[in-house]
C-alpha cells in the first residue's frame, strides 16, 4: 500500500487486540535485522552505568553510619567497608506516636490509587469529547485546556483550600459552606479533589493524542450497529485506549506517590503521606543525609512495583495506534 | 450489544443497591461524631517546624498533661512550615496552635486577622514565668498572642578544651583577647583557626546574621541594639558598619577561615551544621555557632574515631563570644512563640499548660533543649552544657536580646539580611552590602 | 475524523440541503433568544442571592451531602476507603456514562429521562453542595433555569435532540474542576499581577517592570529560557537514542529499568543524590565530581556556585537524568509500533540504518516525538524542588517557578510573585503553537 517512504497511508486494521499482539511477536521473532549493531549496545550500556551510578551511591551512602557519610565519599566502602542497617531501623521507627511510617504508607496508598482512576475517568471522558464529537469552538477549548498546564501549582493552593476550607460565600450569603473534615480518622477527600484537578490538563492531552489516533473505521462501524457515545465510549475506547491509560496510570502513580507540597497544604494531620514522614526524619537542625538515603530507598519500592507490573502496557505505548499516523 | 432484557437492568439495579448502601451510612448528622480520632476531652493540634527526633520529644512532653485532662494533643511538624504556614492560614485552614519561630512570621500571621489574642491565664503566666523582654516579643500592637515555649542561646563560639590545653591558651575574656587567640592560634598550628558554615538551603546566609547581631550587641549596647530592630538606626549607619568591619576581621581573613573547608567564599557552600564535624576532629580549632550545636556532635567522630564529649574538659565546648570589656555578659538568644487561631477551651487548656512549668520541665527532661522560663530547673537539662546555658538564660544579669533578624520584618529579616550576609562573603563591597540590605526595607 | 452524530442519520440530498440552511437563521435567533432570557434569568436570580438581608440560617440538605459521605468515609480505615471511593465514582460515571447512551435516542421515554435529567442533575448537584437557608430558593432556581434553558436549547439544536446534552455530560466533570481548580486561580493571579503586595493598590506594570529590571527578576527569565530550550532537547535526543540502541537488544527490560528509575525517585531525592555528586569541601571528598577532579590532582571546585550558566546547567543535568526514562519509555513504545515492514522495504531498497532511521522511524513516531517534547519542555518550565534543594536560587540559578515561591513565601510581595506567573503563562505560548501546527499536520496526513 505504501507508496513511498516518507508518505505514510493509514491501513485499515480490523484485527483484534490479541491478534495484533501475536503478529507483533512474530514479526520481531522473524526480524533477524535490529534496528542497530553491537557497537549501539555497548553505547547504551556505558549510558546506563552513569545514569546509574548517582543513585547507586545513594543506595551505599543507606548502609554507612551517619558519621562516615559525613566524613568521606560513598566509594570508599570498598577499601573501607563499614555496613549498618541503623539508617533504615531508625527510618521504619520514626514517626514516634502521631504519625508512623506505617500509617503514612498507607495514606499514600490511599491518596494514590483513587486519584489514578479520577483522573483517569474524568480526563478521557473530556479526551473523548475533544477527539470525537464535532463541536463549535472545539479547538479553542482543546488548546485552553492544554494551556492550562502551564498554572503554577502554588498559585491554586490558597483559592483551593480557601474553598474547601470556608466555603464560597459572596456577600452575606453562604452558597457552599465548604467541608469539615479535620475531625475524621483519615480523610482525604480535598487532597483527591486537588490532585485531579493538577492531573487534569496533562492527562487530557496525553489521552486526546491516543484516543484521535483511533481509526475512525472502527468507531463508525459501531455506530453502524446502533450504538451510542456512551456505549462506544466504554466498550471500545476504553479497550483500545488501554495502554494509553496505563501508561498515563504509571506516570501518574509515580508523581502522585512522589508529591509532598499538595499533601501538607490539603491533607489533614492524622492523613499525611509517607513523603512528609520521609522529609521529616531528619531534624530540625541539620540535615541527616545517611537517613534521607534510607527514607529515599524506603519510598521508591512500590512506583517501581508499579511500573513492573504496568510494563507490559508500554511495550503497546502511549502512542502506538492500531494503525500508523 | 446482545444482552438478555434480565442482564440489562442488572447494572442499574447493582447501581441503586450500592448507593443505597453507602447513603445509610453517610445520611447527614448520623456520622457527625468526630470518630477514633476524637477523645473525651477533645483534640488540639499544634503545628510546627521542628522534626525529627525533636519533633518526638516534643510529642511526648505531653503525655502527663494528656493524662491529667484527657485532652489529646496532636503535633505535626513540618520542615516547609515557614512557608506552609501562611498558605495554610490564609486559605483557612489554620491548625489549632502554631509554633512560629521568628516574631516577624508572627507577625505576618497576626497580620491575616486569623490569631486570637492569648486568653488571660496566659497573659498572667507569661507576665510571671518570664522577663517583660519575652512578653513583648509576642506582643504586636498592643495586644499579647503568643507566649513563649523553648529557647536557644545563640553566640556561643566552640572549641576543643583538648587542643587548647596543648597550645596553651585560655578562654578568651574580651573581643580584643579573642582576636589574640585567634592570631595565637593561626601562629602556633600554622592552619586557619576558624570554620564557618552559611549554606541552609533558602535559608542561606543567617548565621552570618548571628555574627553581626552579636557584635553589635556587645560593640554598641542594647540602646542601639532595640533602635536597629525597630528600623530606626539603619544598616547603612556606623554602629552597623563596624559591627560588620569587626566581623571582616576573622570571616574575611583569608588566614583566620575557612578550616577545613576552604577559602573565605567556601563559607557560603558549607552547611551551617557541618562544621561540626571539624571541629570534632581537630581541624576547626574555633566556630561561632548557637546552643543546638551540641545535638550535631552526636553524629560525628573525633580524630581517634570516638565520638566527642562535650565537657569543659572533654573534646569539645563552648564559650560565649565575649564583650568588649571585661564581665560583660551579653547574649542573643532564640526562641519560638505558640500563637492560636481558636479560642475552644481546649486549646487555652493546652496554651496555658505550655507557659508552665511543667511542660518545661518535662520537655528540658526529655533532652537536648533549654526553656527561658524562670521555673524551669536548669539541672534537667540533659548536659551541663545546656545547664549552663540555660542559667545564663535565667541569670537576671545577663543582658538578653533576641535575635534581630528574626524580629525584623520577614523582607529582611528572613530576606535581604540573610542574602546580603552571602553577597559579603561573595566578595560584594560592604557598603554595597549594607544599602542592598537597607533596601528590603522597602520591597 | 469523521462527525459523530447521535440521531439517526439524516440523509442529505441536494433538495433537503437548502431547507436546513433557510430554516437555520430563525432558528438560530430563537436559540440565541432562550439563551439571553435564560442568561438574564439567573443573573436576576444571583443578584436577588447576593443582595439579601443577613440572617440566621444553617446549611440545608437533602439527607446527604458530599460533606456527609466525605465525614463518613473519614472515619473507614485507609484501605477501605480505596474500594468505596472507587465503586462510588464508578457507579456515578457508570449513571453519566448510561445517561449519555440511552438519553438521545428519538422516542417519548428518552424525551422524558432528557428533560428530568436536565433538571434533576444541577439540582442534585447544588444541593450536595448544602446551600444556606436563605440561599437556598435562589440555588434552586438558578438550577432549574440553567437545567430548563439547557433541556431547550438541546432539543432545538440543528443536531438533533441529545446532542448538546452529551457533550455537556461528557465535559462537565472535567470542566467544573478546571474551571474551579485551574481557571480562577489563573485569572486571579493575572489581576493580582497589576496591584502591590498588599493587594490594594493598583499600579499597574511596575510588578512587570520589576521582573524585567531586578536581577532576581531578570536571571529568573533568562534561566527559564534556557532550561526551556536545553533541557527537552536532551532528554528526547538521548532518550530516542537510547530506545533505539536498546530496541530487541538482549536484556532490553532490564536496560529500561535503569533509565527509568531516576523518574520514580522524587525531586527531593534527586537533590539529595546529586548532592553526593556535586559536593564541594576541602580535604575527604563527598562528591564525585570533585573526587574525580583531586583524583586527577586539580582544586576541588564549588560546581553549584560557578557562574554563569555551568551552575544552571548542572541543574538542568539533574531534570534532564530525571526525565529521560520518561522519554525513552514513551518513544520506544512507539518504535515498536512502526510496523518492521516498511523497515524492511527500506533495506531492500539499499538504505543503511541511519536513513531508515531517519526516513522511516522518525516519521513515524513524530507524534510521539512532538508529546515528548511538549511534555518535558512544561516540566522544566515549571521546575522548583530541583533549585530549591540543591541552591536555593543562590548564584543566578533562580528560575521563574522558584522566584515566583520566594517572592511570595519570603517576601510575601503578592504582586511581585503574580507578575512572575504571568510572565511563565506567556512561555508556554509558542509550545500551544508548536503543538498545534503539529495537529493540524496530523490531521492533513489522516
Amino acid at each position: 500500500m505504501s507508496t513511498g517512504v516518507d508518505i505514510i497511508e493509514p491501513i485499515a486494521d480490523t484485527r483484534t487486540a490479541r491478534q495484533v499482539a501475536r503478529d507483533t511477536r512474530k514479526h520481531e521473532a522473524m526480524a533477524r535485522k535490529r534496528l542497530t549493531s553491537r557497537g549501539a549496545t555497548i553505547a547504551a550500556l556505558i549510558i546506563a552505568i552513569f545514569w546509574t551510578i548517582p543513585t547507586f551511591g545513594l543506595f551505599v551512602t543507606s548502609f554507612r553510619p551517619g558519621a562516615d557519610v559525613q566524613s568521606t565519599g560513598w566509594w570508599t566502602i570498598f577499601t573501607n567497608p563499614s555496613f549498618t542497617l541503623d539508617n533504615y531501623e531508625q527510618a521504619l521507627n520514626s514517626g514516634g506516636t502521631a504519625l508512623t511510617l506505617g500509617e503514612s504508607f498507607l495514606n499514600s496508598l490511599a491518596i494514590t490509587i483513587p486519584v489514578v482512576f479520577f483522573a483517569l475517568a474524568v480526563a478521557s471522558l473530556l479526551a473523548y469529547a475533544f477527539a470525537w464529537i464535532d463541536f463549535k469552538g472545539r479547538n479553542i477549548a482543546f488548546v485552553a485546556v492544554f494551556a492550562l498546564q502551564i498554572v503554577p501549582l502554588q498559585m491554586a493552593l490558597v483559592p483551593l483550600l480557601s474553598l474547601f476550607s470556608r466555603g464560597l460565600t459572596i456577600g452575606d450569603v453562604t452558597i457552599f459552606p465548604g467541608f469539615d473534615l479535620r475531625d475524621m480518622t483519615h480523610s482525604f477527600a480535598t487532597v483527591w479533589i486537588a490532585h485531579t484537578i493538577f492531573a487534569l490538563p496533562l492527562a487530557v492531552f496525553l489521552l486526546h493524542n491516543f484516543i484521535s489516533e483511533i481509526p475512525s473505521e472502527v468507531i463508525e462501524a459501531a455506530r453502524v450497529d446502533g450504538a451510542g457515545h456512551g456505549q462506544i465510549f466504554f466498550r471500545m475506547i476504553l479497550p483500545l485506549a488501554a495502554p494509553a491509560l496505563a501508561s498515563f496510570a504509571v506516570l501518574e502513580f509515580i508523581w502522585v506517590w512522589n508529591d509532598l507540597l499538595v499533601a501538607t497544604i490539603f491533607a489533614p494531620s492524622s492523613s499525611l503521606p509517607l513523603t512528609q514522614s520521609l522529609n521529616s526524619l531528619s531534624g530540625t537542625w541539620g540535615n541527616k543525609w545517611f537517613l534521607q538515603a534510607a527514607g529515599t530507598f524506603i519510598s521508591i519500592i512500590v512506583p517501581l512495583l508499579v511500573f513492573f507490573g504496568l510494563q507490559r502496557f508500554f511495550v503497546r505505548g502511549l502512542l502506538a495506534g492500531a494503525t500508523k499516523g | 450489544m446482545g444482552k438478555t432484557r434480565g442482564r440489562r437492568y442488572l447494572a442499574p439495579i447493582a447501581l441503586a443497591g450500592v448507593f443505597g448502601l453507602v447513603l445509610t451510612g453517610c445520611a447527614e448528622g448520623g456520622s457527625d461524631t468526630p470518630g477514633a480520632s476524637g477523645s473525651a476531652g477533645g483534640t488540639v493540634r499544634i503545628s510546627g517546624g521542628i522534626t525529627g527526633s525533636e519533633a518526638d520529644l516534643l510529642q511526648q512532653s505531653f503525655d502527663g498533661f494528656t493524662k491529667d485532662t484527657g485532652i489529646e494533643v496532636v503535633y505535626t511538624g513540618d520542615k516547609g512550615f515557614e512557608g506552609n504556614i501562611v498558605t495554610k492560614v490564609t486559605g483557612g485552614d489554620a491548625p489549632d496552635l502554631a509554633i512560629v519561630p521568628q516574631p516577624g512570621l508572627l507577625k505576618t500571621l497576626i497580620g491575616t486577622g486569623d490569631v486570637v489574642k492569648a486568653p488571660s491565664a496566659v497573659d498572667k503566666a507569661v507576665d510571671e514565668n518570664w522577663s517583660p523582654d519575652w512578653k513583648a516579643y509576642g506582643t504586636v500592637d498592643g495586644t499579647f498572642y503568643a507566649a513563649p515555649m523553648l529557647a536557644n542561646v545563640k553566640g556561643y563560639v566552640w572549641y576543643s578544651p583538648a587542643k587548647f590545653k596543648e597550645w596553651g591558651v585560655e578562654v578568651p575574656k574580651t573581643w580584643d583577647d579573642l582576636l589574640t587567640l585567634t592570631k595565637t592560634i593561626q601562629e602556633k598550628s600554622g592552619a586557619a583557626p576558624w570554620c564557618a558554615g552559611f549554606e541552609s538551603g533558602n535559608a542561606s546566609g543567617w548565621p552570618g546574621t548571628d555574627w553581626i547581631e552579636d557584635l553589635v550587641l556587645r560593640q554598641s549596647g542594647t540602646g542601639v541594639y532595640d533602635d536597629w530592630v525597630a528600623g530606626k538606626v539603619k544598616f547603612t549607619d556606623q554602629p552597623i558598619a563596624d559591627a560588620f568591619t569587626a566581623a571582616g576581621k576573622i570571616l574575611l581573613n583569608p588566614s583566620y577561615v575557612n578550616a577545613g573547608f576552604g577559602d573565605v567564599k567556601s563559607i557560603n557552600s558549607t552547611a551551617f551544621a557541618d562544621v561540626a564535624a571539624k571541629v570534632a576532629d581537630g581541624t576547626c580549632a574555633l566556630t561561632h555557632q548557637a546552643s543546638f550545636l551540641s545535638s550535631n556532635f552526636l553524629d560525628v567522630k573525633t580524630a581517634d574515631g570516638k565520638a566527642p564529649t562535650v565537657a569543659p574538659d572533654g573534646d569539645v565546648y563552648a564559650f560565649v563570644l565575649p564583650g568588649m570589656q571585661e564581665g560583660e555578659s551579653q547574649v542573643e538568644a532564640g526562641g519560638e512563640f505558640v500563637a492560636a487561631f481558636n479560642d475552644n477551651e481546649a486549646t487555652q487548656k493546652v496554651q496555658e499548660f505550655m507557659t508552665s512549668a511543667d511542660f518545661a520541665n518535662a520537655r528540658v527532661k526529655l533532652g537536648g533543649v533549654i526553656s527561658a522560663n524562670k521555673k524551669a530547673d536548669p539541672s534537667n537539662a540533659s548536659s551541663e552544657f545546656l545547664t549552663d546555658a540555660m542559667k545564663l538564660l535565667q541569670d537576671e544579669k545577663t543582658t538578653v536580646r533576641f535575635d534581630a533578624s528574626d524580629l525584623m520584618p520577614a523582607t529582611v529579616g528572613s530576606g535581604s539580611f540573610w542574602k546580603g550576609m552571602v553577597d559579603w562573603i561573595d566578595g560584594k563591597d560592604q557598603a554595597t552590602v549594607l544599602s542592598d540590605i537597607q533596601a528590603g526595607y522597602n520591597n | 475524523m469523521t462527525d459523530t452524530h447521535t440521531a439517526p442519520p439524516r440523509q442529505r440530498s441536494a433538495k433537503s440541503a437548502k431547507q436546513p440552511a433557510a430554516q437555520a437563521a430563525p432558528q438560530s435567533r430563537t436559540n440565541a433568544l432562550i439563551a439571553v432570557v435564560a442568561a438574564i434569568l439567573v443573573v436576576a436570580l444571583f443578584l436577588f442571592l447576593i443582595l439579601q438581608q443577613p440572617r440566621e440560617t444553617k446549611p440545608t440538605s437533602i439527607g446527604f451531602s458530599l460533606n456527609s459521605f466525605f465525614r463518613w468515609l473519614g472515619n473507614q480505615n485507609q484501605l477501605v476507603q480505596i474500594p468505596i471511593v472507587l465503586v462510588v465514582f464508578g457507579a456515578v460515571v457508570g449513571i453519566l456514562l448510561l445517561l449519555i447512551e440511552y438519553a438521545p435516542r428519538p422516542g417519548k421515554l428518552y424525551f422524558w429521562i432528557r428533560l428530568v435529567a436536565c433538571f434533576a442533575l444541577p439540582v442534585l448537584a447544588f444541593m450536595l453542595l448544602r446551600p444556606y437557608q436563605n440561599a437556598l430558593l435562589y440555588v434552586l432556581g438558578i438550577a432549574v433555569v440553567l437545567g430548563g434553558a439547557m433541556f431547550l436549547l438541546d432539543y432545538r439544536s440543528r443536531e438533533g435532540a441529545g446532542y448538546h446534552f452529551q457533550l455537556v455530560l461528557f465535559a462537565a466533570p472535567a470542566a467544573i474542576l478546571l474551571l474551579v481548580g485551574l481557571v480562577y486561580p489563573a485569572i486571579a493571579t493575572f489581576v493580582q499581577s497589576f496591584f502591590d503586595k498588599t493587594g490594594k493598590d493598583f499600579v499597574g506594570m511596575d510588578n512587570y517592570v520589576w521582573v524585567f529590571t531586578q536581577p532576581e527578576g531578570t536571571w529568573s527569565v533568562i534561566n527559564t529560557l534556557i532550561w526551556v530550550l536545553i533541557a527537552p532537547a536532551f532528554a528526547t535526543v538521548i532518550g530516542l537514542a537510547y530506545a533505539v540502541f536498546i530496541d530487541r537488544a538482549a536484556g532490553e527490560k532490564f536496560l529500561k529499568v535503569l533509565i527509568f528509575m531516576p523518574f520514580a525517585i522524587s525531586f527531593v531525592g534527586a537533590g539529595i543524590i546529586w548532592k553526593f555528586v556535586y559536593d564541594y569541601r576541602q580535604g575527604d571528598q563527598l562528591g564525585i565530581l570533585n573526587a574525580i577532579v583531586t583524583l586527577f590532582g586539580g582544586e576541588p571546585v564549588s560546581w553549584l556556585a560557578v557562574t554563569p550558566l555551568v551552575n544552571s546547567l548542572l541543574l538542568m543535568v539533574v531534570f534532564i537524568w530525571s526525565q529521560t526514562g520518561l522519554a525513552m519509555v514513551i518513544l520506544s513504545a512507539a518504535i515498536k509500533a512502526v510496523p518492521p515492514e516498511q523497515n524492511e522495504a527500506a533495506e531492500l531498497d539499499g538504505a543503511n540504518a541511519w536513513q531508515r532511521f531517519r526516513n522511516v522511524t522518525v516519521p513515524g513516531i513524530r507524534s510521539a516525538i512532538v508529546v515528548v517534547i511538549t511534555t518535558v519542555a512544561i516540566g522544566a518550565l515549571k521546575i522548583y524542588d530541583i533549585v530549591a534543594v540543591m541552591t536555593g536560587g543562590r548564584a543566578n540559578t533562580s528560575v521563574l517557578a522558584f522566584e515566583m515561591v520566594n517572592q511570595q513565601q519570603r517576601f510575601q510581595s503578592y504582586g511581585h510573585s503574580a507578575a512572575l506567573a504571568v510572565v511563565l503563562f506567556l512561555f508556554v505560548t509558542p509550545l500551544i503553537v508548536f503543538n498545534v501546527i503539529q495537529i493540524r499536520k496530523q490531521r492533513e496526513i489522516r
